[in-house]
């Protein structure tokens, strides 16, 4: 079905993919690579427009114009602090297309099979030396180049090819509800659906029972369709997929999204090796397992960073305590703007740690007006960003990024965190359990053992925050209560623009 | 526990081990505090001020060596002193094991108890009870207002309607808490400032307080302050004549030279020669730090100050802190404030002398009539040690290589299992009875590229994640592809949804590509 050309052209994408993939090694590199992969994409599209997709190119290029328009749309008016939402609706899109295609691969199944049928013959049925009885030579013609592709193979593959698309199928349906989900819960009031969602984790009464028995439900379905129980079973087992995928991540509360995001990314890859295995099309499958498991791993890195295991973040939430929470002593002492200008005047270093409270609060270009003010003066301002803030794996460098801050101030939790107590002012800018003491002194603390930010040890420690509630995992932070920490209540933005006419 | 401060005895010292805000402090430990009458007079501090801060204020040094079960005093206690010491009492002083050594033995003999403030390990926790450094600080802040006390001319350079004068330029050798105590003040002085260490690591902090790092035209692997506690080490003949090179170089030009290099237990090094010295402008100031260990200038009298015949004043003085004796006595008695705290953990004035807390044990030379000197080597290294491109010198050729040796082995272990494993699934799934050569073809670029995959993405920078994520959401729309092959299809329903999903995949594609460009343009150097 494929000409040489075509393999030839496929085998010219799938390395410029892995170099894209590689090259974000670096910032500088990283701007080259994404070319790379605009390149590859177009290489593989255009291959494929002129080999075995040239049914239709004419409606293909239209519709490839359409998505082109809404794409650019959506890409050039989202604001930088919504890229957790936007990158979570593509990957539903991804999905949704994957149990299209999938679809698509089962009525082809049939249809070849009626063909067959109607020449007096079966589907996949082979001769004395293991060869497939084909199909007439001019029904055969007849054929788009997917339905050559099926009417070529044994009964065996035929069999394969139906795992295959049910798995293409079912991870395609998971990653779109999971996705939607996601979407809503990320977005939260600024959403387009016309539904919301709770951001916390919910869970439909049964909890895991519920998500085990539609998972059993699955295997069951897939064992009826694979003895042929025709495509009912299959929409029934997209249904099942759709539910465990919505119900999944109805479970897991929006800390945990960062992870989440990274692993329907990494679903939404492998659902697309499936469908490559059931197309027969090796590019597919390459950039599928190469998206695949750089998903798993970014999952796999988030994870460790939150010291919790995979299977516990997928399972839902935290689990519960172990014993009684350390009670909180102390009480919250507010500060004005003045209080926190007069120490930052007075400081010489000073280390800013960027939280979810930052982006929602679209304060990064009034923290980087703060972070110039201070460096003119000649103070030693830096970064501290934890693995985990944010909404999405280095979300906040991002967000700096967009807000001109120099990258080489950013420092990563590694390199920064021995510093704090050498740092006279920490300020903390709406961000909570990354900051979280708790997480070191109470080993009942459902954060226990997570690395976090120690800017507690820092002479002076200010906090940005909206008001005395707790963060978003619902967990009472004991920084908030200690001596050296004052509580800086409002909005981030406004607080910053407050305080910004007085730094001299 | 009653906590007692006596009269410092030795001749010319000012300083006192106690203060009334201390001795608020110490009271809230649960401890009471008592001071012999007059011992606080010489630095600013009166019987009175005392009694107000709920001190008990004693006759005489005897009934106050009998009273308290802890004394707290500055300088090392003297013969008399000595005999005063009774079994079961605490000393806290300055208290050097090895000039002292007959003394030590004594008081071990007699079963008391001796912290000696020397030997506070320098690790961050007991910084707040490091009075060598605090009195370091005072020490160079002291040498440059006794050297500007001595020297006729301003430190900062100024044109002025009555003539130009030239900014001063002071050397500081030896770049300790003293010398960048010094550093700081001759600075803010006005004066040009050049330093110079023989651990080319503290360069940086030399020049953060605002002098210039003389460097050495040598190359010699200097051994890292680290490894001996942040102290300077011996250097080797070679690099001190590099060194001695250097300063001749620069004798003739500066105007005040401070000299602070001190080696702990050993005679203080030779570095500003007799010829230096003659070299010098007259009028120009040498300040000896190091005088109390016969000095890093031959020419220094101890606790005196000289002018030689081409008119270079050298000041030998070795009892700054005392001149400054009020200052030194509120840091000094808050460091004994701070060691109290951690001998009192409960805050219920009974002292826990917990030989297991390196910073106790290791300032303790006597308990439990035991000389407890030297102490094993802290459990927590002093300063983190330096990065260097060559690995630590400490494993010698043979430990190195064994260790890599083992590391490679875990390694190796490692990534066979894995290999074997995965190999095991891979043939398995070729073992499988009527596994279609067609499908084993299409697995083999499936795993290889899960392993290309694994492979790069390791690499990917943590500030890249979320452009990473958009990448890759981006490229996961190759699905495309599916849905191109399958459009041309003959039935109505495969061509509308292979069509809607071109036209999603599209939005991907576009969408993804964008925003990664978007976000990766954002990222500027400063």
């Amino acid at each position: 079905m494929e000409n040489a050309f075509t393999i030839a052209a496929y085998v010219v994408a799938a390395i410029l993919f892995i170099l894209s993939l590689g090259g974000l090694s670096g910032q500088e590199s990283a701007k080259r690579a994404v070319w790379y992969g605009i390149v590859g994409m177009g290489i593989a599209v255009l291959a494929t427009l002129f080999g075995p997709g040239s049914g239709l190119w004419l409606a293909s290029l239209v519709l490839i114009a359409g998505g082109a328009a809404v794409g650019y749309q959506l890409a050039t008016k989202v604001e930088m602090t919504q890229m957790p939402e936007l990158v979570a609706i593509m990957h539903s899109l991804v999905g949704l297309a994957a149990v299209f295609v999938g679809f698509n691969a089962d009525i082809m199944i049939n249809y070849i099979g009626n063909l067959y049928e109607t020449q007096g013959l079966v589907l996949g049925a082979v001769d004395g030396d293991g060869l497939v009885i084909g199909l007439p030579k001019e029904a055969y013609d007849g054929l788009s180049a997917f339905g050559k592709l099926i009417a070529k193979k044994s009964g065996v593959e035929i069999g394969i090819l139906r795992v295959e698309l049910v798995l293409g199928i079912w991870i395609g349906a998971v990653t779109f509800t999971g996705s939607v989900i996601a979407y809503a819960k990320l977005a939260g009031g600024s959403s387009m659906l016309p539904f919301s969602v709770d951001t916390g984790a919910k869970k439909l009464p049964g909890g895991h029972l519920l998500n085990a028995g539609a998972a059993a439900l699955s295997v069951l379905l897939l064992i009826v369709y694979l003895s042929g129980g025709g495509s009912w079973a299959l929409v029934l087992l997209t249904l099942a997929g759709l539910f465990i995928g919505y119900h999944l991540i109805m479970g897991i509360g929006g800390a945990d999204m960062p992870v989440v995001v990274s692993m329907l990314n990494s679903y939404s890859g492998w659902a697309a090796a499936a469908i490559g295995f059931s197309l027969g099309n090796d590019l597919l499958i390459v950039v599928g397992a190469l998206v695949g498991s750089s998903g798993a791993i970014l999952s796999y890195i988030m994870c460790k960073a939150m010291n919790r295991s995979f299977v516990s973040v997928i399972l839902g939430g935290f689990g519960g305590p172990a014993g009684e929470q350390m009670a909180v002593e102390g009480e919250q002492i507010a500060i004005d703007a003045d209080g926190v200008a007069t120490a930052l005047n007075e400081a010489d270093s000073v280390i800013i740690i960027p939280g979810y409270g930052m982006a929602v609060a679209q304060a990064q270009g009034a923290v980087s007006e703060l972070v110039k003010k201070l460096r003119a003066k000649g103070k030693n301002v830096r970064f501290a960003i934890h693995p985990v803030a944010g909404r999405l794996p280095g979300h906040m460098n991002v967000l700096l990024a967009e807000a001109k801050v120099p990258y080489d101030i950013v420092m990563e939790m590694d390199e920064i965190n021995d510093d704090f107590p050498d740092t006279d002012v920490a300020i903390v800018i709406g961000s909570n359990d990354i900051v979280n003491p708790a997480a070191q002194d109470d080993p009942n603390s459902p954060i226990a053992g997570m690395p976090v930010l120690e800017c507690w040890k820092a002479k002076q420690v200010f906090v940005s925050k909206r008001g005395q509630g707790t963060g978003y995992s619902g967990i009472e932070n004991p920084l908030f209560f200690k001596d050296n920490t004052r509580m800086f209540y409002g909005d981030a933005k406004a607080s910053l623009d407050k305080l910004l006419p007085m730094i001299d | 526990m009653k906590i007692g401060t006596p009269k410092e005895t030795a001749q010319g010292e000012n300083r006192v081990a106690m203060t009334p805000e201390s001795a608020g402090q110490l009271q809230k430990l649960g401890h009471s505090c008592l001071i012999e009458t007059g011992a606080g007079d010489a630095a600013g501090f009166s019987d009175a001020d005392y009694e107000s801060a709920g001190v008990e204020v004693v006759k005489t040094a005897a009934a106050l060596w009998k009273a308290a079960d802890i004394v707290a005093k500055v300088r090392v206690p003297d013969e008399s002193e000595m005999k005063k010491l009774r079994e079961g009492q605490t000393l806290i002083s300055f208290f050097s094991p090895v000039a002292d050594e007959a003394k030590m033995n004594k008081a071990a003999e007699k079963g008391a108890t001796v912290i000696a403030m020397e030997m506070i390990p320098r690790i961050s926790r007991a910084q707040k009870m490091d009075a060598l450094s605090s009195m370091a600080n005072i020490a160079g802040y002291r040498a440059v207002i006794e050297a500007g006390n001595n020297f006729g001319r301003f430190f900062t350079g100024q044109i002025t309607a009555a003539g130009k004068v030239p900014p001063a330029k002071v050397l500081v050798v030896g770049a300790g808490v003293a010398g960048l105590a010094a550093i700081g003040t001759s600075t803010s002085l006005g004066a040009i400032t050049y330093a110079f260490d023989v651990r080319p690591e503290v360069a940086e902090q030399v020049e953060s307080m605002g002098a210039e790092f003389v460097y050495l035209d040598f190359e010699e692997e200097q051994q890292d302050g680290a490894a001996t506690g942040g102290y300077a080490s011996v250097s080797s003949p070679e690099f001190r004549e590099a060194q001695l090179a250097k300063f001749r170089e620069l004798a003739s030009e500066v105007d005040i030279v401070i000299t602070t290099a001190l080696i702990p237990n050993r005679e203080a090094p030779e570095l500003w020669t007799e010829d230096m010295v003659e070299a010098m402008k007259p009028g120009s100031v040498i300040v000896d730090l190091a005088a109390e260990k016969g000095g890093n200038c031959k020419l220094t009298v101890m606790d005196e100050k000289i002018v030689t015949d081409n008119g270079v004043t050298i000041i030998g003085y070795t009892d700054f802190p005392s001149r400054m004796a009020t200052q030194a006595s509120t840091l000094y008695a808050t460091n004994i404030r701070h060691l109290m705290t951690d001998l009192t953990p409960e805050k219920d004035g009974v002292v826990n002398h917990n030989m297991e807390d390196d910073v106790i044990r290791g300032a303790t030379i006597a308990h439990a009539k035991d000389v407890t000197f030297p102490p094993p080597p802290p459990k927590v290294a002093a300063i983190a040690q330096q990065k260097k491109k060559e690995p630590a010198k400490e494993l010698t050729a043979e430990e190195k290589a064994a260790q890599e040796v083992a590391a490679f082995k875990a390694q190796t272990k490692n990534q066979v299992t894995l290999l074997a494993v995965g190999a095991a699934v891979v043939l398995g799934i070729g073992l499988i009875p009527g596994m279609p050569a067609s499908f084993m073809q299409h697995f083999i670029v499936f795993v290889l590229s899960v392993f290309i995959g694994f492979q790069v993405i390791w690499n990917v920078a943590h500030s890249l994640h979320t452009p990473l994520m958009a990448v890759t959401n981006a490229i996961s729309s190759i699905i495309i592809l599916g849905a191109l092959i399958q459009v041309g299809s003959s039935s109505w329903l495969i061509t509308i949804l292979a069509a809607l999903g071109i036209f999603m995949a599209s939005v991907n594609i576009f969408g993804g590509f964008l925003v990664t460009r978007r976000m990766l343009a954002m990222f500027q150097k400063s």
